[in-house]
């Protein structure tokens, strides 16, 4: 180190000497470092926080999966006295309830993305687009007491009675919407999801119908299309893999919801084939058992081996989805 | 451009053309205008129907909640049913977690989003780090607080302030990555290269100048990070778990309002329940005016 490192930093920028300048890059390669490991470490750190979450679910989880192998995947026991769990049942509700949900949102969620890009007049597209996001900023307690208090009773009351004896009556679908009307079940607890996961949609599926270049439309509407060939012809195609890649993000986030669920889904340990029946999720089965779990039990081990193959199937929508969301990011 | 001007048209306009039938042409240009039009008005209702959950779901909230809405509320301590209870620990306790848990994963978010911004940029590493963060992004909430109960709440001997915090924190860090990452990207390299040709530095060129600049971006980051774990329930369930009574000590089982709400919700008891809404009401309105300000302080710039 050159002597004139010793000097006070005032000093230098007086002079404004070469040697000041010598001693600003001394000290600035150490700084360099030291600040360059510092940002390094903490993304080594993130990328350790998710390796540790994988296995520590997993080793938390092995008692389980030692005991029950790999039929504790498919069965669909879950007997705390006997000590005998299975994932069957949490694994069907937590699939069946994010499709429904979809099922539901993402025609909504297209309507919303093609109002706000197409038909929406200029002054209504920001306080519209705003007040969708709000929607999406609401946290899932909310979403659950609304669902408990305003929604159950109206399935209980209004929908499902009505549903049942129409539908319910025919041959074939009829099952599907048999049984005592609740309120609560697998299709009140889609319903809550995909109103969830709509302006998460809607929001992404707006941002790329925002990425087709203007001319691309305008020539549409040059020969004569209409403001749905357009979107038709035009922009879907040009956005088909975002399109896809956003509705992924929504199944991921319905995957993993707890609260609003557990509000709702009427909580019962078994696959009806109707869709007001009472079932589970992975995540309400983990919020709901874990209190009247022991320390070490099998069944605490079940819970978290649970919490493992949530992780993974999670883990396997939210990465393709951003694989097909990846061209978005590069625009 | 319509039917009707299709019928004005002279027929068969090019020479040698194929003939144009106009009863054929009116009727296609009828049909597509009526698909048009039956897909337009299904997207007004798409939107009116969002619009309208919005409302019935803000609409339920204020209404229940500022019948429940009373000084008492913020005063006084969780009690027993019917013996005037308020809410005071449990916001207390959110407040004192979600501000830890911000304290904790901010520094950290922000390291690493200058990781990918101005150092690792497009290498294999940084698009590691990228893939993760944007997983634990959207990684089921609950799951972080399975992970955090089994490195904090086991080890140590019993459910933790700490622990809550720690949870929510590893939810606050991939939202302040991705917004210092998109906001540090957005300078031009041209006020980078400003000041290291002045002899700065690199890790002065980025607190100094790239922070600053991009300041107004990053506290957008952290202001949504803060509204989304202030509204967070799962990850403290396992956590910090809840309680009763006052109490200040992180090292001990903390209260939060959406574990109250959630457990006051789910109860028999009229006055719960009436708290729950209130608790509901003030989470709303917290998360909903940090995410306003976040926007207007984003769109200021």
């Amino acid at each position: 180190m050159p002597p004139s490192a010793t000097l006070a930093p005032d000093a230098i920028a007086a002079s404004g000497s070469p040697p000041g300048l010598r001693r600003g890059s001394a000290s600035g390669a150490m700084g360099d470092a030291i600040f360059a490991a510092a940002c390094r470490i903490a993304g080594l750190l993130v990328l350790a926080l998710l390796g540790a979450i994988i296995i520590g679910l997993f080793i938390g989880g092995l008692p389980a999966f030692r005991a029950f192998g790999f039929g504790f995947v498919f069965s669909t026991e879950w007997d705390p006295v006997q000590e005998v769990f299975g994932a069957g049942v949490s694994i069907y509700g937590t699939v069946i309830t994010a499709v429904l949900a979809l099922v539901l949102a993402v025609p909504l969620a297209f309507g919303v993305a093609f109002y706000l890009t197409e038909l929406a007049p200029a002054w209504l597209r920001r306080p519209v687009g705003t007040a969708v996001e709000l929607l999406a900023a609401v946290p899932s307690i909310i979403y659950g007491m609304w669902g408990f208090f305003l929604i159950v009773p109206f399935m209980a009351q209004t929908v499902q009675p009505f549903v049942i004896d129409t539908l319910g009556e025919l041959p074939l679908i009829g099952d599907l919407f048999a049984g005592p009307p609740f309120g609560t079940g697998i299709f009140t607890a889609a319903l809550i999801l995909a109103i969830m996961v709509l302006p998460f949609i809607a929001a992404t599926m707006r941002d790329v119908f925002e990425t087709v270049p203007a001319v691309y439309k305008e020539s549409a509407y040059g020969l004569g299309c209409t403001q749905w060939e357009v979107v038709r012809s035009v922009v879907l195609p040009y956005t088909r893999i975002s399109v896809v890649g956003g509705i992924m993000l929504g199944l991921g986030r319905a995957l993993g919801e707890t609260m609003a669920v557990t509000f709702v889904i009427g909580n019962a340990n078994r696959i009806s084939t109707s869709l007001f029946g009472p079932g589970n999720t992975i995540a309400s089965v983990i919020a709901l058992e874990f209190g009247e779990s022991e320390l070490g039990s099998l069944k605490l081990s079940a819970l978290l081996a649970l919490g493992f193959l949530l992780f993974v199937i999670s883990f396997i929508v939210l990465a393709a989805s951003r694989f097909l969301l990846r061209q978005r990011r590069k625009a | 451009m319509s039917a009707t001007t299709h019928a004005a048209l002279p027929k068969a306009s090019l020479p040698g053309g194929p003939a144009k039938n106009q009863a054929v042409a009116a009727a296609l240009g009828r049909r597509r205008r009526a698909t048009a039009l039956t897909v337009k008005l299904a997207c007004y209702a798409a939107t009116g129907i969002g619009l309208a959950l919005l409302l019935s779901i803000l609409g339920t909230l204020f209404w229940n909640g500022f019948t429940a809405l009373s000084p008492r509320v913020f005063t006084e301590v969780t009690k027993p049913p019917g013996s005037d209870g308020g809410l005071l620990n449990p916001i207390i306790g959110s407040l004192i977690q979600a501000g830890i848990g911000t304290l904790i994963g901010t520094p950290i978010g922000l390291l690493v989003g200058t990781y990918l911004a101005e150092y690792a940029k497009a290498s294999p590493l940084a698009n590691a780090v990228r893939f993760v963060s944007d997983i634990l992004l959207s990684a089921p909430s609950i799951l972080i607080g399975l992970f955090v109960y089994q490195i904090l709440v086991v080890p140590f001997g019993g459910f933790s302030g700490w622990a809550g915090s720690v949870a929510l924190a590893i939810i606050v860090i991939p939202i302040v990555v991705r917004t210092t990452e998109d906001m540090l990207r957005l300078l031009p390299d041209t006020l980078r290269e400003a000041v290291i040709g002045l002899g700065a530095p690199k890790w002065k060129m980025i607190t100094l100048v790239c922070w600053r600049a991009a300041a107004s971006g990053i506290v957008t980051g952290v202001l949504l990070a803060v509204a989304r774990v202030a509204g967070e329930t799962a990850p403290l369930l396992f956590t910090s778990l809840g309680n009763l009574n006052w109490s200040l000590s992180l090292s001990g089982p903390m209260s939060s309002l959406p574990i109250t709400i959630y457990s006051y919700a789910g109860s028999p008891y009229q006055d719960w329940i009436a708290l729950a809404w209130a608790g509901a009401l003030i989470i709303t309105l917290g998360v909903l005016g940090l995410n306003i300000a976040a926007r207007t302080l984003l769109r200021r710039k």
